[in-house]
C-alpha cells in the first residue's frame, strides 16, 4: 500500500531522517513516552504531543519547542512504547532539523552541543574544561566563577580536569572523513 | 592479536577515562591484570561524540564513531570493550544501524573512504566492561580472586540507562541484576533499590540545572532511603553527575546527602586486596573514606527467615 | 490439444475487479484463445443472474468446459461448480481464475499491468480446463459421536446442544473439574449476575446428561482419520481415586498435611492441598492427588488421606488409562491463558506486593476465594483505600500482543464497581480507549461514571514503590501522562490491579498440530472464514469455539459453542459427508517401493504394502495436497485434478505472450 502521509512533508522529513522512523505513523497517542520521561514535566510539549503536532504538520512549533533538547537520552520511552517507535532517535532527528532550520529559540542546549563537537572536530577528543569555560562564558559568566571557585576547582585539584586538550595523531584523516560525511549529508538533504 | 592465555579485546577507553574518570581507568587496568583480561587500546581512537554529535548532524556522527570501529577491526579485534556507557551505546548503535540500514552503511563507508578506512558491520561485537566481567570472567571467576570480602558494606549498584537500553540485550531493560550479583560475589550487602536503572540527567547539567539536579536528587534520595553506604557505577557520566553535583543538590534542596560514588572496578579492586590508592579512591569529590570503614572482616549474620504470616496471601515467584 | 467448447466469464465484482482491470478488453481478447466458444463479462458472476448465464450457455451452446475469472476459489468455487452441475456439466470441468486477489487488488494503480495479468491468468485457465477430467465426489458415512475438547463455558454449551439433540458427546477436560475460567469469576458484566449461579447448573447438566461421557483430568493424545471417521485416543490421567467408591465427602483434603500454592484455580492467590478438589461445586465431585507435590510420592511416607478415607477410595497404584473412541466431528474449545504481567518489568508484578493480576483480583472478590471475598492487600489484612486499575496489560502492545483482548475494558469497569461497592475509596482506571461495544455495555460505563470512578486517559508508564515527594511514602505510585491534560501525573494508591489480556494457550500450536489445524500470527486457531465461517476450520470435521479462536467474552463464547454444535449437528443429521475427489494415486506397477512418499505425506495417508513392496494411497485420508506427487523420484504418483498435463498446460497458458519468443541472451 502506498503511504503519502497526506502530503505532510514535515512528517516525511522526520521519518526519512530516522533509522526505523517509519513507525512514527503508528503512534496511538497513549502517552507512555510522556509518562516515562524523566524530564517530561519540564518540556513545552510531551513527546506524545510532539508526534501529534508532527502528524499535523506543525513544523514551526515542533522545531522551536524545547522538548527534544530536554531529552536526556535515557531510552525509557523507546523500550516501553507499545508501538515500538524509536522515540529517542526521533528526538535526535528533531534536534538536527531544528539546527538545520535555525528554529530553536532557546539557543542554550544547541550551543552546548555545538561547542562540544567543536572540540571533537578540531582535536578528535572532547575537552571538559575548555567546554565548560567556553560554554558558560557564552551563557552564564557568573556560573563560571562559581565553577572555578567550587566544584570546578575541586575537580582540578583532584586531577580530574586537564588544562590542555588532547589531540589525536591522525587529525587530517578524521577531518577528511567528517568533511566527506557532511558533504554526503548535504546531498541527501537537498 | 597475541594468543596469550586469558581474554583479549580491543579497548576503547573514551575521553573521560584520561581525565575526569581517571579513577575508572586506573581501577580497570588494575582488575584486568588480576582477571586476565587483555585490553588492547585501539591506537589513535577518537571521541564517540557523546550524545551531542548525534544531535547536530547524524551522518558525521556515525562516521566519527565508525572510524573507531574501522581502526579496531583493522587491528584484528573481534570484540571491542568500552567502560563508558555512552561510548558503549554509540559504538553499539553505529554497528547495529549500519547492519540494519544498508543505505546508512554505504554512506558511512563513503565517508570513511576519505580517510582510507572501511568498516563492515558485524565484524566487531561491541561490549561493555561490566558485560565481559560478569559473562566472560563470570561470577565464579571473580569469586576466586576475592581476598578481602566487602562484608557489611551496603552497596547500591547503579546501572543508569545506556548499559541496558535501548536494546543491548545484556540485562533486563527495567530491572537489571548483573551488577547486584557481582557485588554479592564480592561479599557486599546489595541494596536492591528501585531507581537503579533511572537516568542521572546526562548532559542536562549543562542545559537546565533545575531538571538535572532534581533527577540527581531522586537517585540520592532513593539510595539513602535504602541506607546505601556507597553507590557503584558503570559510567563516567553517571559518576560525574552524582558525585560532582551532590553538593549542589544539598544546597538546592536543603538536604545532607553524603554518598560516595565509586566505579564498580574500584570496589572489585578493594575486594581483590588492593589498597584504596591502587584503585584511585580519593579522586571522588564525596569522599569514600568514611563508608569504607564499614567493611568488616566477618560476614554479617544471616537474617532469620521469618515464618510466613498465616493471613498473608502468596506472592508470585519472580521469573529469571 | 483436445477440442472442447469453452465458455469464459469475466466478473467485474462491482468495482473490485473492474476498477483496475479492463474487464471488457479481457473478455474480448479471450474470444481469440483456443477452444473458446463464448466469452462474456458481467457485473456479478456470483449473482443468480450470473449463474443463470453460465447455465444457459452450457445448455444452448453446448459448452463442455467453463472458466470463470473472478475472486478466490475459497470464495465461490463451490458456487460455480454447483451451477455447472445444475446444467448437467461435471463440476470438475470448471476452472477458476483469480483476477481479484491476484490482479486488481495487488495492482490497484496500474490498469495496464492488472489487465495484462488478468489475461495471463485467464489464458492459463483456458489452456488447463480442456485437460480436466470429470470426477465424482466420494460419500462417506459419519460417526454420530462428537468429541468436545475443553470444559469451559464454550465447550459446555457445545456439548449440551449436541447431547440435547440426542447424539453422543465425549467431553474431555485437562483439569480435574469442568468450568474453565468462568468458574473462577465472581460477577459477570454488565448485569453483575453471579458467575457460579449461572454456570454451575450447566456443569451439573453435563455431569448428569445420559448422552455425555465426561472425561476430566484427561488429554487427547492421538487423532487419526478424517471427517466423519476419526479415531481419537485419550489419556485419562490417574486421579489415584476409585471414583466408584468416592463420595466427595472432603475428609481427605481436610486431613492432607501438604499445602501448595494453587496456580490454576486460585491463580496463585490461594493454597490447596496435595489431594484436592479445585472448588466446592466442582464437576465431577471427586478429588485428585497431585503426584508432583504429594508427600507420599516425594518421600514414600504419609498416606494420611488413605488412613482417613471412610470408603477406602484412595488408590495409590492407579495408573493412567488410554481410551479410544470413534468420533465423527471434533469441537475444540480449549480457551486461553492469562498474559503473565511479569513480562512487563515496569509494572512491578512479582516485585511489588500490592500489584495484582485481574484473575487474582477475581479470586479475591469471590466469596469462595482465599480471602472469603474480603478486598485486602497482600498482607491479608489491610483494606485498600485507593485502587488503580491498569488497562491493556499485554494487549495492544507490539512487544507482546498486538491485538485487543476485547474483555478487559468491561471487567475493569466491573472491578471498579466492586471496589466502590465493597470498600468505597478512590478508584482510578488508566485506559487508552474504553471499548464497550455490545448490548448494555456502554450503559454500564455510564453507570460507573455516575459512581464517581476516576478515568485517566493514558497508558501507564510505570508503577513504583519509590516515593519522590511527600504523600507518596508507603504507597504504590502509578505514573503516566494524563493525555487529556498533556501532563505527567503520579498517582499514589494502595493497590494496583493489572488488567492482563488473553493469550493463546501455551500449547495451542501443538494442539493445533494434533488436530491438523493452524494458528494465526497471534497464536489463536484460524477459522475457515473470519466472517462467514467463524467456527469451522480448513480441516473438515474440526470446529473451534470460544477464546481458542480469538479473545471474546462469555456471551460470544456461548454463541460460538452453540454455533459449532449446530454445524456438527447438520453433518450428523445428513449422515454422510462428500469428500473432494482430488486424490493422489500411485501407479503400483512402476512404484519402486522407496517409501519417500510415506514419510513426506502430512496426513499419513500412504501405506507401504509389505507383500507387494509398493506404496498405496488411502483415498479417505488423502487431501490431495500434492506433496507425494512432487516427491516421487519415479514420477509414478498422479494427483487427480492436478495432473502433469493440466499443470503444464496452465503454465503454457500463463506464459502465452513469451513462450514462443526467442530467449534473450543475458546482458
Amino acid at each position: 500500500m502506498k503511504t503519502s502521509n497526506g502530503g505532510n512533508s514535515f512528517l516525511d522529513q522526520v521519518i526519512k531522517a530516522t533509522p526505523g522512523g517509519e513507525k512514527l505513523v503508528l503512534c496511538l497517542q497513549c502517552g507512555t513516552c510522556g509518562g516515562s520521561c524523566p524530564s517530561g514535566p519540564d518540556m513545552d510539549y510531551s513527546p506524545r504531543m510532539i508526534f501529534a503536532m508532527t502528524s499535523a504538520g506543525m513544523k514551526d512549533q515542533v522545531l522551536s519547542s524545547n522538548t527534544p533538547w530536554f531529552c536526556v537520552s535515557c531510552y525509557y520511552c523507546t523500550v516501553r512504547c507499545p508501538q515500538e517507535i524509536p522515540i529517542t532517535d526521533i528526538m535526535y532527528t528533531l534536534k538536527q532539523l531544528a539546527i538545520q532550520e535555525g528554529r530553536y529559540e532557546q539557543r542554550k542546549a544547541s550551543d552546548f552541543s555545538e561547542h562540544f563537537i567543536g572540540y571533537v572536530e578540531n582535536y578528535g577528543r572532547s575537552f571538559e574544561l575548555g567546554l565548560a569555560t567556553r560554554y558558560f562564558l557564552f551563557h552564564n559568566p557568573l556560573k563560571l566563577v562559581n565553577m572555578g571557585m567550587g566544584m570546578g576547582m575541586s575537580m582540578i585539584l583532584r586531577g580530574r580536569m586537564g588544562f590542555i586538550p588532547e589531540r589525536i595523531k591522525n587529525m587530517d584523516q578524521l577531518q577528511n572523513i567528517l568533511d566527506k560525511a557532511k558533504q554526503i549529508a548535504k546531498e541527501g538533504a537537498a | 592479536m597475541s594468543t596469550n592465555s586469558g581474554h583479549h579485546y580491543g579497548y576503547y577507553p573514551g575521553c573521560s577515562i584520561t581525565k575526569n574518570a581517571a579513577a575508572y581507568g586506573v581501577s580497570t587496568d588494575a582488575i584486568a591484570r588480576i582477571l586476565g583480561l587483555h585490553l588492547h587500546e585501539i591506537s589513535d581512537w577518537n571521541c564517540c561524540g557523546a550524545s551531542e554529535y548525534f544531535s547536530i548532524n547524524q551522518l558525521p556522527a556515525y562516521a566519527l564513531v565508525a572510524r573507531n570501529l574501522a581502526l579496531a577491526a583493522g587491528e584484528g579485534a573481534t570484540e571491542v570493550v568500552a567502560p563508558c556507557s555512552l561510548c558503549y551505546v554509540n559504538l553499539y548503535k553505529t554497528d547495529k544501524n549500519m547492519r540494519l540500514h544498508p543505505d546508512l552503511k554505504a554512506k558511512v563507508n563513503r565517508a570513511l573512504d576519505a580517510g582510507n578506512l572501511h568498516y563492515e558491520p558485524d565484524t566487531l561485537k561491541v561490549r561493555h566492561l561490566l558485560d565481559i566481567v560478569v559473562n566472560d570472567v563470570g561470577y565464579d571467576g571473580v569469586a576466586a580472586k576475592v581476598t578481602k570480602p566487602l562484608y557489611n558494606l551496603r552497596v547500591a549498584p547503579y546501572y543508569g540507562c545506556l548499559i541496558v537500553r535501548p536494546d543491548t540485550g545484556f540485562d533486563n531493560v527495567e530491572y537489571p541484576t548483573t551488577m547486584d550479583k557481582l557485588m554479592e560475589t564480592l561479599g557486599a550487602t546489595v541494596v536492591d533499590y528501585p531507581l537503579k536503572a533511572e537516568c542521572c540527567g546526562g548532559h542536562m547539567t549543562q542545559i537546565s540545572d533545575t531538571v538535572a539536579l532534581e533527577l540527581i536528587r531522586r537517585l540520592l534520595h532513593n539510595a539513602a532511603e535504602y541506607q546505601a553506604d556507597v553507590i557503584v557505577t558503570v559510567c563516567p557520566m553517571c559518576q560525574l553527575n552524582l558525585d560532582a553535583y551532590q553538593a549542589d543538590v544539598n544546597k538546592r534542596f536543603g538536604t545532607n546527602y553524603h554518598i560516595p560514588i565509586l566505579y564498580f572496578t574500584q570496589v572489585m579492586g578493594l575486594a581483590f586486596g588492593m589498597t584504596p590508592k591502587d584503585v584511585a579512591i580519593g579522586k571522588e569529590l564525596v569522599s569514600a573514606d568514611r563508608a569504607l570503614t564499614k567493611i568488616t572482616a566477618e560476614p554479617p549474620e544471616k537474617p532469620k527467615t521469618r515464618k510466613r504470616d498465616k493471613k498473608a496471601l502468596p506472592m508470585p515467584d519472580m521469573i529469571e | 490439444m483436445p477440442e472442447e467448447k469453452v465458455g469464459v466469464y469475466i466478473c467485474h465484482c462491482g468495482h473490485n475487479i473492474a476498477g483496475a482491470v479492463d474487464v471488457e478488453a479481457v473478455a474480448e481478447w479471450a474470444k481469440g484463445l483456443p477452444n473458446v466458444t463464448v466469452s462474456r463479462d458481467y457485473k456479478f458472476m456470483c449473482s443468480s443472474l450470473g449463474q443463470e448465464l453460465i447455465e444457459e450457455d452450457i445448455k444452448e451452446q453446448g459448452l463442455t468446459r467453463v472458466v470463470v475469472a473472478s475472486c478466490s476459489p475459497h470464495m465461490h468455487e463451490r458456487t460455480f461448480r454447483t451451477a455447472c452441475e445444475r446444467a448437467g456439466l461435471n463440476p470438475y470441468l470448471f476452472e477458476m481464475a483469480n483476477i481479484r486477489e491476484h490482479a486488481s487488488w495487488v495492482h490497484p494503480d496500474n490498469v495496464q499491468a492488472a489487465t495484462d495479468k488478468a489475461k495471463a491468468l485467464v489464458s492459463g485457465a483456458v489452456h488447463r480446463v480442456v485437460y480436466n477430467k470429470p470426477l465424482d465426489a466420494m460419500e462417506v458415512p459419519v460417526e454420530p459421536t462428537t468429541l468436545v475438547v475443553g470444559g469451559g463455558i464454550a465447550g459446555i454449551q457445545a456439548a449440551l446442544e449436541i447431547a440435547d439433540a440426542g447424539y453422543p458427546v465425549v467431553l474431555v477436560e485437562r483439569e480435574p473439574s469442568i468450568g474453565g475460567h468462568m468458574a473462577q469469576l465472581d460477577k459477570t458484566f454488565p448485569t453483575l449476575d453471579c458467575s457460579a449461579c449461572i454456570l454451575t447448573p450447566k456443569m451439573f447438566d453435563v455431569a448428569m446428561h445420559p448422552n455425555i461421557t465426561l472425561l476430566t483430568y484427561s488429554e487427547v493424545e492421538k487423532v487419526e482419520g478424517y471427517v466423519g471417521n476419526f479415531e481419537v485416543t485419550i489419556r485419562k490421567k490417574a486421579r489415584k481415586i476409585n471414583e466408584a467408591d468416592c463420595t466427595g465427602c472432603g475428609t481427605c483434603w481436610e486431613k492432607c498435611p501438604k499445602k501448595v500454592v494453587d496456580e490454576v484455580y486460585e491463580s496463585g492467590l490461594g493454597y490447596r492441598t496435595a489431594i484436592y478438589r479445585p472448588f466446592p461445586q466442582a464437576v465431577p465431585k471427586y478429588p485428585v492427588i497431585d503426584v508432583e507435590t504429594c508427600t507420599y510420592y516425594q518421600t514414600g511416607k504419609c498416606r494420611v488421606c488413605e488412613k482417613f478415607c471412610p470408603t477406602g477410595a484412595i488408590n495409590f497404584d492407579q495408573e493412567d488409562e488410554l481410551i479410544t473412541y470413534k468420533i465423527g466431528n471434533v469441537i475444540l474449545a480449549t480457551g486461553y491463558d492469562q498474559f503473565d504481567p511479569r513480562r512487563i518489568p515496569e509494572y512491578g508484578y512479582g516485585r511489588l506486593a500490592n500489584v495484582f493480576t485481574s484473575l487474582e483480583f477475581e479470586r479475591m472478590v469471590n466469596a469462595s476465594g482465599p480471602t472469603d471475598g474480603q478486598m485486602v492487600l497482600r498482607d491479608g489484612v489491610t483494606v485498600p483505600k485507593s485502587v488503580a486499575i491498569v488497562h491493556c496489560v499485554g494487549s495492544r502492545d507490539r512487544r507482546y500482543n498486538q491485538y485487543c483482548s476485547a474483555v478487559c475494558c468491561m471487567y475493569s469497569l466491573k472491578f471498579a464497581h466492586l471496589v466502590k461497592e465493597r470498600v468505597g475509596g478512590e478508584v482510578y482506571n488508566f485506559y487508552m480507549d474504553i471499548r464497550t461495544s455490545a448490548k448494555g455495555y456502554e450503559e454500564f460505563y455510564h453507570r460507573l461514571l455516575e459512581e464517581g470512578v476516576h478515568f485517566v486517559r493514558g497508558r501507564v508508564s510505570k508503577i513504583t514503590g519509590a516515593a519522590r515527594q511527600p504523600g507518596e511514602e508507603g504507597k504504590l505510585i502509578v505514573q503516566c501522562e494524563d493525555t487529556l491534560i498533556g501532563k505527567q501525573r503520579r498517582i499514589p494508591v494502595d493497590m494496583v490491579v493489572l488488567s492482563a489480556g488473553m493469550e493463546p494457550r501455551h500449547d495451542a500450536a501443538e494442539v493445533g498440530h494434533l488436530f491438523g489445524i493452524s494458528c494465526s500470527v497471534d497464536g489463536f486457531f484460524i477459522e475457515r472464514h473470519p466472517k462467514l465461517d467463524p467456527v469451522a476450520t480448513m480441516t473438515d470435521g474440526i470446529y473451534i469455539a470460544g477464546v481458542c479462536q480469538g479473545p471474546k467474552d462469555i456471551p460470544a463464547s456461548v454463541a460460538q459453542g452453540a454455533g459449532a454444535a449446530a454445524r456438527v449437528l447438520s453433518v450428523i443429521g445428513k449422515g454422510s459427508v462428500r469428500l473432494e475427489p482430488v486424490r493422489a494415486t500411485i501407479d503400483e506397477a512402476n512404484c519402486s517401493g522407496c517409501r519417500i512418499c510415506n514419510t513426506m505425506c502430512p496426513y499419513s495417508a500412504i501405506d507401504y504394502i509389505e507383500d507387494l513392496k509398493v506404496s498405496r494411497v488411502n483415498p479417505a485420508l488423502c487431501k490431495g495436497c500434492g506433496t507425494c506427487v512432487a516427491a516421487c523420484p519415479s514420477q509414478v504418483i498422479t494427483g487427480a485434478h492436478f495432473t502433469y498435463e493440466q499443470i503444464t498446460a496452465q503454465i503454457d497458458g500463463v506464459l502465452f505472450d513469451v513462450l514462443h519468443q526467442p530467449v534473450a541472451e543475458p546482458v
